[in-house]
C-alpha cells in the first residue's frame, strides 16, 4: 500500500498541495456557519462576565469593560437550588453515575439489534424493527406512569437501575436503526468471506465489524451522553432523590419563578453543565478520522 | 437431510436481540396501548391500569371529538377573497405548525449538514475545532440557550435594534414576534441547535466508504463533485434513511425548543403537538393520551408503507 | 450534595423500624427564588427544632413541571414525605384513590377551623368532611402595580384604577412608555381575569366560574369587558411581551412601563429594588376598582406511609407550619399573608396591610378559581385569553361566544 497509515486518512478527495479557488471557498463557506453557530455562545459568554446591572441596562451584543468570574463561582459553588446553596457541582457526581452506565448499555443492546437486524435476520425481525422505528415517534412523556409501573414490578423504582433502564429503552429506537443501517451500508463482501471462514455471530461482531464502525459508535456515544446527560425528568422521576442529577440542579437556578432573574449565573451554570458533553465530542473527534481502508481488513 | 429446528436458527442472533423484543412488547407496545385504550377515558390527574376503571370511565369518542373542535389543535377556515369563488385554506393549530417546522428542518438540516460533511471531509487543518464548534449547540440545554436565541431575535434587545442602533434605521427582524413568520424563528434556533449532529452523522457515513471507490474514481478521471453526487450519495443511503428518521421524529416531536423561545406565543400561535399533549398530561390526562395517539397514528399512516418498501425488500434477499 | 447523601446515609442505617427517634421527611415544591428558598428555610429551621429532619427536595418550574413527578413517586411506592400541590381539584383524584393521609383528627385537637381563616381555605382542604392538607399563606392575584414617578416626571396624576390608566395610556405612548407591561403566557390568563372581576365584581364572578351562569358569561355586561379588553390589546403588542412575569414587573420599576397587573408576590420585586410602596409605587387592589381579592395560597399535603414514624412526622410538620411563630416568619419572607388573625404583623409592609384590611372586613373576598373550576378548563381559559390578547383579528363577540362554551363544558 501506498499509503503507510491507511486507518488515520480521510476517505474524501484528493489532497491539494497549495491554495486553489476550491480550497479558499471551503475554508469560506466553513467559516461564516462557524460564525453562525458561534453566535449564541459569544453572547453566553460575554453576558456570563458581566454583572447584573449591565446585564439589565447594557446591549446584549456589547461585551462588558469589567469582566468579572463571579458569576461562573456562584454557578458552580454557591448558586442555590432551593435551600441548598451549593450551585451545580452538586449533582456532577450523580450524573456521571448516570450517564456511564446508562450509556454503555444502550449501545450495547442497540449495536446488538442493529447488528441481528442488518446481517442476522430472523422470522418477524423485521416486525420488531417497524415497531421500533414507529416508536421513536412516541412523545415520551406519555409513557412515564407506564414506565413508573413496569419498574415498581420489578423492584427497582427510585434506583440507578431504573433510570438506566428508561433511557436504554429511550434510546433504542434511534440507536439500532443507526447501527442497523451503518452495517448494511458496509462492503457485504466482509460478510459473507468471514462466514466462509467459519466465523460465527459474535466474532464477526467484534472482530470485523466493530472495527470498521468506530465512526458510528462515536456518533452513537456522542447522541446518548447529550441525551442522557441532559435529561431531567426521567432522573427526577425514576432515580430517587439520593440520584439526583445536575440538570435538577440546573432547573431550579434557571426556572427559579420569583426574583430578578441573574441571566449570568443562568448562562454560566449551562456552559458548566454543558462541559462534559462537549469535552467528549471534543476528545472523541479524532475517532471520525478513521475511515475504512481497504487493504487493513482484507489482508 | 436433519433440517434443524428453525428456532435455533441464528440462535445467537435471538438472543443478542431479546432485549429489544421484551422492551418493544413490554414497553412501546403495551405502552402503546395503554395509552390508546386509556384515551378513550375520562381520566384527569391520576392514571389508572385496571379494566374496571377503564369501564368506569369510558367517554367514547369525546376526547377526539375536543381535540379535533380545539383550534388550539388545528383549524382551516376557508380564505374568502372578495369577488372570487375561493378554495383556499389557510390552516392554523399545533399540527400545521409542527408539519411546517418538520418539513423546512427536514431539508434545511440534511441539505447543509451534508454539505458540512463533505466539506469536513477535504482534510483540512482544524476539523477538530470546526466540529466542535458545529456539534456544541446539541450539548447545551435549551433552557437557557432559549433564552439566547429569544434575546438575539427580539426587536426590543436583539439583532434589530442593534443594527439600527449602528445606523441602519430600516433594518427589520420581528419574526419571533409575528404569528405569521414565528414559525420560521423557531426553526432558525432549530437548525443551529441540530446541524452539527446531522454533520457528524454524514461525515461517520462518509468515512465509512471504501477507499477503493475514491481510487476508482480518480483512476477514471471523475471530478470529486461528481463522484459525491453520483457514486458516494447513492451508497450513503442508508445513513440518509438514519438521518431523516432522526431529524423527523425529534422534528415530529419538537418542545424544547418551542418551550424555551416562544412558549406557543404570540397567543397561541407557535403551539406544537407535544406542548399540547405535556400540558394536558399534568390536568387531563384522557386528552393528553388522545393527542398522542393521533400523532403516533398520523405519524403510522405517513411511515408504514415507506418502511415496507424501504426494509421489506431487504430482508427476502 | 451533603444534604443529599446524608439523608441518603440515614435512610440507609436508620431504615428499620425508628420509632420515637428523628425522622427524615423529604418535602417537594417548587419555591426555589431567593425570597420563597429564605421563607422554606423558616419551615425547615421550625421542623428541625422538633427533633426531625427536613429535606429539601425543590423542583423548580411551577406545578405543571412538579406534578407529573410528584403522581411517579406515589404511584412507584417511593413518596415524598410531604409535598405542595395546589389545592382543590388538582389533588381530589390522590385523595379518592386513598394516597393521601388524613389529617382530620389533627385539625380537630388543634381547633384549625377557628384557628385558620378566611374558611374558604380550610375548605379546600376538606374532602368529605375530612382535612387533607394544611394551608400555609395567602396569595391575590388581582393588583395593578404603578410607578408612581412615571407620571409625576409627565405632569400627571398616578392613576388610581385601570380606567384612568387607560385614560392616560395615549399619553404614555406618546412620551415612548409602555403603559402596561405584560409577560407571555399565563400573566396574560391572570390580567384578563382581574379585570374580568374588577369589572363585573365579586358576584357575578363566582356565578360565571362556580355556578356557571352562562347568561352572565355571554351577557351584554361581559361582552363590554371583553370590548374593554379588546381596547387594552393595542396597548400589549406581542413584540412588547417580555417572557417572564418578573422581567416585566422590572419594566415598571425600571420606569419603562407605567404599570403592571400581577399578583402580591410581585411585592417582592419592588422590595428587593428598595422602592417604598405609597412613595414611589402604589399598589392596587382589584385594580383600584373594587378592592376584592381572591384567595389562592398555598397547601401541603402529606402523602400516606406505611412506616408509623413517618406518619408521626408528617403530623408533626403540619402542627409546626401553622403555628404562630413560624406564621409570621414564613409569610414576612414570602410576601404572603398569614393564615391565622392572631398574629402580629407590624413588619408588614403598606401592601400587605391593604390587603389584611380587605380580607377581615369585607365581603370582597372569593375563592381561588382552581377551587372552582378544574384544571383543564382553566387551561382551556388561559389558552383562550392569551390568543385573544395577542390576535387583533380575533373579536370580542368571538372571545366571550368561547369563553361561555368552555364554561358551558366543565365537568361540575
Amino acid at each position: 500500500m501506498s499509503n503507510t497509515s491507511p486507518s488515520v486518512v480521510p476517505s474524501g478527495a484528493k489532497p491539494k498541495p497549495f491554495i486553489t479557488p476550491q480550497r479558499v471557498l471551503v475554508y469560506t463557506v466553513l467559516t461564516i456557519c462557524a460564525v453562525f453557530f458561534l453566535f449564541p455562545l459569544y453572547i453566553m459568554i460575554i453576558t456570563s462576565l458581566k454583572n447584573i446591572q449591565e446585564i439589565q441596562s447594557g446591549n446584549i451584543f456589547i461585551p462588558t469593560m469589567t469582566p468579572t468570574l463571579d458569576a461562573w463561582e456562584k454557578a458552580w459553588n454557591s448558586a442555590c437550588t432551593g435551600l441548598y446553596c451549593e450551585g451545580v457541582k452538586v449533582g456532577f457526581w450523580n450524573s456521571i453515575k448516570i450517564t456511564v452506565p446508562s450509556t454503555i448499555v444502550s449501545i450495547i443492546v442497540a449495536s446488538l439489534t442493529g447488528y441481528s437486524m442488518a446481517n442476522w435476520p430472523f422470522k418477524f425481525s423485521e416486525v420488531f424493527f417497524t415497531i421500533l422505528l414507529l416508536s421513536s415517534f412516541i412523545p415520551y412523556v406519555v409513557m412515564i406512569y407506564p414506565l413508573v409501573i413496569i419498574t415498581r414490578e420489578l423492584g427497582i423504582y427510585s434506583t440507578l437501575p431504573a433510570v438506566v433502564l428508561v433511557h436504554t429503552i429511550f434510546g433504542l429506537p434511534l440507536l439500532t436503526l443507526l447501527f442497523r443501517n451503518y452495517f448494511a451500508s458496509l462492503p457485504q463482501e466482509l460478510f459473507k468471506a468471514a462466514r466462509v471462514d467459519g466465523a460465527g455471530y459474535w466474532q464477526i461482531f467484534f472482530q470485523v465489524f466493530a472495527p470498521m464502525s468506530v465512526p458510528i459508535f462515536t456518533v452513537a456515544v456522542i447522541l446518548q451522553v447529550t441525551g442522557i446527560w441532559n435529561d431531567f425528568l426521567f432522573g427526577v422521576i425514576y432515580a430517587g432523590p439520593t440520584n439526583y442529577p445536575m440538570t435538577v440542579q440546573l432547573n431550579n437556578i434557571v426556572n427559579s419563578a420569583q426574583g430578578g432573574k441573574a441571566y449570568n449565573v443562568d448562562m454560566a451554570a449551562t456552559i458548566l453543565t454543558g462541559l462534559v458533553p462537549l469535552a467528549i465530542y471534543f476528545f472523541s473527534g479524532k475517532y471520525f478520522v478513521r475511515g475504512i481502508a481497504a487493504g487493513a481488513v482484507k489482508g | 437431510m436433519d433440517r434443524p429446528n428453525p428456532l435455533f436458527r441464528n440462535l445467537n442472533s435471538k438472543i443478542a436481540s431479546l432485549p429489544m423484543m421484551l422492551i418493544v412488547m413490554g414497553v412501546f407496545v403495551g405502552g402503546t396501548l395503554w395509552t390508546v385504550l386509556f384515551s378513550f377515558t375520562n381520566i384527569k390527574i391520576l392514571p389508572i391500569f385496571t379494566p374496571k376503571q377503564w369501564i368506569d370511565g369510558f367517554v367514547g369518542f369525546a376526547n377526539y371529538k375536543r381535540l379535533f373542535n380545539s383550534d388550539r389543535w388545528m383549524s382551516c377556515p376557508a380564505i374568502t377573497k372578495i369577488g372570487q369563488e375561493s378554495w383556499q385554506f389557510k390552516c392554523t393549530g399545533a399540527m400545521p405548525n409542527m408539519i411546517t417546522y418538520a418539513i423546512l428542518a427536514i431539508i434545511i438540516m440534511i441539505s447543509l449538514g451534508f454539505l458540512l460533511a463533505v466539506m469536513m471531509d477535504q482534510k483540512i487543518r482544524l476539523e477538530g475545532m470546526f466540529r466542535t464548534i458545529y456539534l456544541y449547540p446539541f450539548a447545551l440545554s435549551f433552557i437557557v440557550t432559549g433564552h439566547v436565541w429569544a434575546w438575539i431575535m427580539s426587536p426590543e434587545y436583539g439583532l434589530q435594534s442593534a443594527m439600527r442602533q449602528m445606523g441602519w434605521e430600516s433594518f427589520s427582524f420581528g419574526w419571533i414576534a409575528d404569528r405569521d413568520m414565528v414559525m420560521y424563528a423557531i426553526v432558525i434556533a432549530g437548525i443551529w441547535q441540530g446541524t452539527g449532529f446531522v454533520m457528524a452523522l454524514m461525515l461517520a457515513g462518509l468515512r465509512g466508504i471504501d477507499e477503493d471507490i475514491w481510487k476508482a474514481a480518480r483512476v477514471d478521471g471523475i471530478p470529486a463533485w461528481r463522484t459525491y453526487i453520483q457514486i458516494v450519495l447513492p451508497m450513503m443511503k442508508p445513513v440518509m434513511v438514519t438521518t431523516f428518521v432522526l431529524v423527523a421524529s425529534g422534528a415530529v416531536r419538537i418542545y424544547d425548543l418551542v418551550v424555551a423561545l416562544t412558549d406557543g406565543g404570540p397567543g397561541i400561535s407557535s403551539d406544537v403537538p407535544s406542548r399540547y399533549i405535556y400540558q394536558n398530561f399534568s390536568a387531563n390526562l384522557g386528552q393528553s393520551l388522545s393527542a398522542s395517539t393521533v400523532m403516533l397514528l398520523s405519524m403510522a399512516i405517513v411511515l408504514i408503507p415507506w418502511i415496507r418498501m424501504e426494509f421489506g425488500k431487504k430482508s427476502q434477499a | 450534595m451533603k444534604a443529599f447523601t446524608m439523608a441518603a446515609v440515614l435512610a440507609a442505617t436508620v431504615a428499620l423500624p425508628s420509632v420515637g427517634m428523628a425522622t427524615d421527611l423529604e418535602v417537594t415544591h417548587w419555591w426555589t427564588s431567593g425570597g420563597e428558598a429564605a421563607a422554606v428555610a423558616e419551615f425547615a429551621k421550625a421542623f428541625d427544632a422538633t427533633g426531625n429532619k427536613w429535606v429539601d427536595g425543590a423542583i423548580a418550574g411551577s406545578g405543571d413541571v412538579a406534578r407529573p413527578i410528584i403522581i411517579s413517586r406515589i404511584l412507584g411506592g417511593n413518596p415524598m414525605g410531604a409535598t405542595q400541590l395546589n389545592p382543590g381539584k388538582d389533588a381530589d383524584d390522590l385523595i379518592a384513590a386513598g394516597l393521601m393521609q388524613d389529617l382530620t383528627e389533627l385539625a380537630a385537637a388543634e381547633d384549625w377551623a377557628n384557628m385558620l381563616r378566611p374558611a374558604s381555605q380550610l375548605a379546600s382542604c376538606t374532602v368529605d368532611g375530612k382535612v387533607y392538607c394544611v394551608p400555609v399563606n395567602l396569595h391575590s392575584a388581582q393588583w395593578m402595580w404603578t410607578n408612581r414617578k412615571v407620571f409625576t416626571d409627565l405632569g400627571m396624576e398616578p392613576p388610581k384604577n385601570i380606567d384612568e390608566l387607560i385614560a392616560a395610556a395615549p399619553k404614555l405612548v406618546e412620551a415612548g412608555i409602555q403603559p402596561l407591561s405584560m409577560a407571555q403566557g399565563w400573566p396574560v390568563g391572570l390580567m384578563v381575569n382581574d379585570v374580568l372581576v374588577a369589572q363585573a365584581g365579586v358576584e357575578n364572578f363566582v356565578k360565571v366560574y362556580k355556578d356557571r351562569d352562562l347568561a352572565i358569561a355571554g351577557g351584554p355586561e361581559f361582552g363590554k369587558i371583553f370590548e374593554t379588553l379588546a381596547n387594552i390589546r393595542q396597548y400589549t403588542p406581542a413584540d412588547k411581551m417580555v417572557p417572564q412575569w418578573n422581567e416585566a414587573v422590572g419594566l415598571v420599576i425600571q420606569g419603562k412601563a407605567a404599570a403592571n397587573i400581577m399578583g402580591d408576590w410581585a411585592g417582592g420585586e419592588f422590595a428587593v429594588a428598595n422602592m417604598v410602596a405609597g412613595v414611589d409605587y402604589d399598589c392596587l387592589p382589584g385594580l383600584g376598582v373594587t378592592p376584592v381579592l381572591n384567595t389562592g395560597g398555598d397547601v401541603f399535603y402529606f402523602p400516606k406511609s406505611s412506616d408509623p414514624a413517618v406518619t408521626e412526622a408528617q403530623l408533626k410538620m403540619a402542627s409546626t407550619l401553622v403555628t404562630k411563630e413560624v406564621q409570621v416568619a414564613f409569610n414576612l419572607k414570602k410576601g404572603s399573608l398569614p393564615m391565622r388573625a392572631d398574629v402580629d404583623l407590624s413588619a408588614a409592609n403598606d401592601c400587605m396591610k391593604k390587603g389584611l384590611e380587605i380580607l377581615d372586613g369585607s365581603t370582597a373576598v372569593f375563592p381561588n378559581d382552581i377551587q372552582m373550576i378544574d384544571r383543564d378548563s382553566l387551561n382551556q381559559i388561559n389558552d383562550l385569553f392569551t390568543e385573544f390578547m395577542a390576535n387583533p383579528d380575533m373579536a370580542a363577540a368571538d372571545a366571550q361566544a368561547k369563553f361561555v362554551s368552555i364554561i358551558e363544558a366543565a365537568p361540575k
